[in-house]
C-alpha cells in the first residue's frame, strides 16, 4: 500500500507534469532543429514564432466562442489551430521573403544569421505585446480534468492521488500525431526526401535539382505549423503569456542540442530529457520516501537538490555537460 | 538719520525671523512625488495638508499657524531623501517631518538627518517590519501597521481555527519576504510549525514545481503571501490541480475579487484578512474629503491625515514645538484614557487640550499607536463563501 501511495504520489507530481511539459518542449525542439538541420542557423526568434501562432489561435479561439460554436469537453482552440498555423506560417514566410532570404543569397555565414534572427525575435515579441497585451491570458475553455485527484483517491482508497488535466492528456495524444506525420513527411514523401538530402549535403542536393526554395519554404511552413502547435499545447496547460514564451527559448535549445542539433529523434529525446531532469532535480522527495522507506529511516529536511528557483539552471546545466562531453548530442546531430 | 536708518533696517531684520518664529509652525511634508508611488503621494500630501488646514481653521492652535512645505523623498533614492530632509530641517526651518513615503528611505532619513538633528518623524505609509527595530531615540511614529502585524494576526487566525501547521510560499520581494518571516516567527512562537517556507516568482505560467515542494512537505494548509493577479493565482491553481491543497490562507495582497472570479467556489472555505476598519472615522474621513474635493479612498491617504493631525496635536497638547518636548505626547494623544476624537473634531481636541483635559485620538483609521511607537492597524478578517468573499469580522 505504501509502495502504491509513493508510485502514485511520484505520478501526480513528476510523471505527469513531465511527461506534458517534455512534449511541449520536444514539439519546439523539432522546429529549432529543423530550421538548424536546413537553413543551417539557430533561430533565436522560435519561442516568439510560438507566442505570436498561440496570439493568432487564441484571437480564432475568442471568434469561434463569441459565434457560439465550441467543441464541448474539449478545448475551442484546438479548432482554430489550424487558422492560428495559417497566421504563423505568413508571418513567417514574410521574414523569410524580407529577411533571411537577402542573407541566404549572399551566403552570409551562419552567427550573422543567428543575430538577424535576435533582431527578429525582438520584433515578433513587440508585435505579440503590441496586439494582445502582456498580460496573462486564459482560453482553456473545455472540461478541466479528465479526472481529479480526489476522484482517484475516492475510486481506489489510496491516501495519495494523481489528477489528470484535459490539456495534458491532449498535450501527450497531440505531440504523438505531429510527430507521427512529421517522420512519415521526411521519411516517406519526395518532398520530406529532398529536404533531408538538402540537410545533409546542400550543393549535391542542388545538382541533383532539389529547388532550394521550395525546399526553404516548406521547412519554414513545417515550422510555423510545429511552432503554434507546441505554443498553443504550452498555453492550454499551463498560460499564455508573451514573455514565458520567449524564456521557454533556453529549454527549448538546451533539448535541442542535448539530443543533437539537426536530428528530429534527438529534439523530442532531449525535450524529454530536459523536463524530466528539471522537475525530478527539483522536487522536494520527503514524501516518496516517506513512503518507501521504514520509519527510523524517514528524512527530516525535504530531500531536494535544488530549490525550485533554480528550474532554468537545470537546463543550462545540461546544456553546458552535454557541449563539454558529447557535443555533437545523444543522437550524434550537428556539432555546434 | 543715518542711523535711524540702520537701527530702524536691524530691528526688521531682527524682528523679521523672531515674528516668524513666533507665528508660523513649519512642517516638512517628505513623500515620494517622484517615483514608484508617484500616483499615490498627492493623494496622501493632500491628506497631510487637509488636516493641517483643519487646525489652521479651527483658530485653535495656540503655538501659531501651522504652514506645510513638501519636500521629495523620492522613494528609491536614498541620497536624494537625505538631502531633502536636511534642506527642510536647515534652510526651511521645519519643526517636524511628516514622512518619508517609502520604508527604506524612512529608514535612511530617520538615521541620518532626523536623529542627528532630534526632529521627530511620523511616516503615514512605511510597513517594513525593520523599522520596529531600528534605533529612533523614541522620535520615529508611523500611522500604518508594520507588516510583521499582519503576521501576528494571521498566527491568531490560524491558532483560532486549530491549525497546527502550515506551508508557507511568498512572492520573491521584500513585501513577501518581510511577511512571510513575520508569519513564521509568529506562528513558531504560538508553538505552530512552519513545514516549508519557499518563495516563488511572479509571472511564471506554471507552478507546478513550487506545489510539488510544498505539497511533499505537507501542512494542514497553504499561506500564500503573494499577489491575486500575480504568482499568488498560479500557485493556487497548481495547489488545486494537484490536490495539494484545498484551503488557503490569503493575507492583504491575495484578498482580491480577482481571485474569487478566477476560482470561484473552488476555494470555498479559505480565509483571510486585510487593512481595513469599520470605524465611523473612516465614513467621516470619506464625507470630509469629497466635500472638500479629494478621495479619501487613496492608499495611505486617511494615514496621511492622522500623522499630522497627532503630530499637532501633541504639539498642542506639550505647548512646544520642539520635537524632544512633544515627540512623548505623541503616544499620550493617541492613545486611551481620553475624549475619543473623530477626523474633523481636532478644533474640540486642541480647546479640550488647552483647558487641560485628555484626549484619546481616534482619528480616520481607528489609530492606536503600540510598541515602538506604530498603529497597531486594523484587519478586516474574510472568507470565501459560495465564490465570494464575505466579511466575518474585524480584528
Amino acid at each position: 500500500m505504501d509502495f502504491l501511495n509513493a508510485l502514485v504520489a511520484l505520478l501526480n507530481f513528476v510523471v505527469v507534469p513531465a511527461t506534458a511539459y517534455g512534449a511541449q518542449l520536444a514539439l519546439g525542439a523539432l522546429g529549432v532543429t529543423l530550421v538548424y538541420g536546413i537553413l543551417r542557423f539557430s533561430n533565436f526568434a522560435h519561442g516568439d514564432t510560438m507566442a505570436f501562432g498561440t496570439m493568432a489561435t487564441i484571437l480564432f479561439t475568442w471568434g469561434l466562442q463569441a459565434a457560439g460554436i465550441s467543441l464541448g469537453p474539449v478545448p475551442t482552440a484546438l479548432l482554430a489551430l489550424p487558422a492560428g498555423i495559417a497566421a504563423a506560417a505568413l508571418l513567417v514566410l514574410g521574414t523569410d521573403r524580407a529577411v533571411y532570404r537577402f542573407y541566404r543569397r549572399r551566403k552570409a555565414n551562419p552567427v550573422i544569421l543567428v543575430i538577424v534572427s535576435m533582431g527578429v525575435m525582438f520584433i515578433y515579441n513587440g508585435l505579440v505585446r503590441l496586439v494582445i497585451g502582456p498580460g496573462d491570458r486564459n482560453f482553456d475553455d473545455g472540461a478541466r480534468f479528465i479526472f481529479t485527484v480526489r476522484d482517484f483517491r475516492e475510486a481506489t482508497g489510496l491516501d495519495e492521488g494523481v489528477g489528470l488535466r484535459t490539456s495534458q492528456a491532449i498535450t501527450v495524444i497531440t505531440a504523438v500525431i505531429v510527430v507521427a506525420v512529421l517522420f512519415w513527411f521526411l521519411n516517406h514523401t519526395r518532398t520530406g526526401k529532398s529536404m533531408r538530402a538538402f540537410s545533409d549535403n546542400e550543393d549535391l542536393a542542388l545538382l541533383s535539382g532539389i529547388n532550394p526554395e521550395r525546399v526553404v519554404m516548406v521547412t519554414w511552413l513545417i515550422v510555423a505549423a510545429l511552432a503554434t502547435v507546441a505554443g498553443v499545447l504550452y498555453g492550454l496547460d499551463k498560460s499564455f503569456r508573451p514573455l514565458t514564451y520567449f524564456q521557454l527559448l533556453l529549454p527549448i535549445f538546451a533539448a535541442a542540442i542535448v539530443g543533437g542539433l539537426g536530428s528530429p529523434l534527438g529534439a523530442i529525446a532531449g525535450g524529454f530529457v530536459i523536463a524530466f531532469s528539471e522537475v525530478t532535480i527539483t522536487y522536494a522527495w520527503k514524501k516518496v520516501l516517506e513512503y518507501l522507506l521504514p520509519q527510523s529511516l524517514e528524512p527530516s529536511g525535504l530531500v531536494q537538490l535544488l530549490s525550485t528557483d533554480y528550474k532554468f539552471a537545470v537546463s543550462f546545466m545540461i546544456l553546458v555537460v552535454v557541449l563539454l562531453f558529447r557535443p555533437t548530442g545523444l543522437f550524434r546531430g550537428k556539432s555546434v | 538719520m543715518k542711523h535711524l536708518l540702520t537701527a530702524t533696517a536691524a530691528a526688521a531684520l531682527l524682528a523679521a525671523p523672531a515674528l516668524a518664529q513666533d507665528d508660523t509652525v513649519k512642517i516638512g511634508i517628505l513623500l515620494g512625488f517622484t517615483g514608484p508611488i508617484e500616483s499615490m503621494t498627492q493623494g496622501m500630501a493632500t491628506g497631510a495638508e487637509f488636516a493641517i488646514q483643519e487646525i489652521n481653521d479651527s483658530g485653535n492652535f495656540p503655538l501659531g499657524t501651522v504652514e506645510p512645505v513638501r519636500a521629495d523623498s523620492t522613494c528609491i533614492d536614498a541620497a536624494a531623501a537625505t538631502a531633502a530632509a536636511e534642506r527642510l530641517i536647515t534652510s526651511d526651518g521645519v519643526a517636524a517631518i511628516i514622512g518619508a513615503a517609502c520604508s527604506g528611505v524612512t529608514g535612511a532619513v530617520l538615521q541620518n538627518v532626523a536623529r542627528p538633528n532630534g526632529i521627530v518623524m511620523i511616516s503615514p505609509s512605511a510597513t517594513s517590519p525593520a523599522l520596529s527595530d531600528a534605533e529612533d531615540d523614541g522620535l520615529f511614529f508611523r500611522t500604518a501597521p508594520s507588516d510583521a502585524r499582519q503576521g501576528e494576526v494571521i498566527a491568531e487566525v490560524l491558532a483560532e481555527r486549530g491549525v497546527n501547521e502550515i506551508a508557507l510560499t511568498y512572492t520573491n520581494n521584500d513585501y513577501g519576504k518581510g511577511l512571510a518571516d513575520s508569519i513564521q516567527s509568529a506562528f513558531e512562537a504560538q508553538g505552530g510549525t512552519v513545514t516549508i517556507s519557499a518563495a516563488h516568482e511572479d509571472g511564471k505560467a506554471d507552478y507546478s514545481a513550487e506545489i510539488g515542494a510544498l505539497a511533499s512537505a505537507g501542512g494542514d494548509i497553504l499561506v500564500v503571501a503573494g499577489y491575486a493577479d500575480q504568482g499568488g493565482q498560479g500557485i493556487v491553481r497548481a495547489a488545486l490541480d494537484a490536490g495539494a491543497f484545498d484551503t488557503f490562507q490569503l493575507p492583504d495582497g491575495m484578498v482580491s475579487d480577482s481571485l474569487t472570479d478566477t476560482f470561484g467556489s473552488e476555494i470555498d472555505g479559505s480565509y483571510g484578512q486585510i487593512g481595513g476598519s469599520d470605524s465611523e472615522g473612516g465614513v467621516t474621513f470619506a464625507e470630509m474629503a469629497d466635500e472638500a474635493g479629494f478621495d479619501a479612498t487613496g492608499a495611505y491617504t486617511a494615514e496621511s491625515y492622522d500623522a499630522a493631525a497627532l503630530m499637532l496635536l501633541a504639539m498642542a497638547a506639550a505647548g512646544s514645538t520642539e520635537s524632544a518636548e512633544f515627540k512623548d505626547k505623541i503616544t499620550e494623544v493617541a492613545n486611551a484614557p481620553g475624549e475619543p476624537i473623530q477626523p474633523g473634531e481636532l478644533g474640540r481636541a486642541l480647546e479640550i487640550l488647552a483647558e487641560g483635559g485628555d484626549i484619546d485620538y481616534v482619528g480616520a483609521t481607528a489609530i492606536e499607536l503600540v510598541g515602538n511607537g506604530e498603529s497597531a492597524g486594523n484587519f478586516r478578517e474574510v472568507e470565501v463563501r459560495n465564490g465570494e468573499f464575505e466579511t466575518i469580522g474585524y480584528r
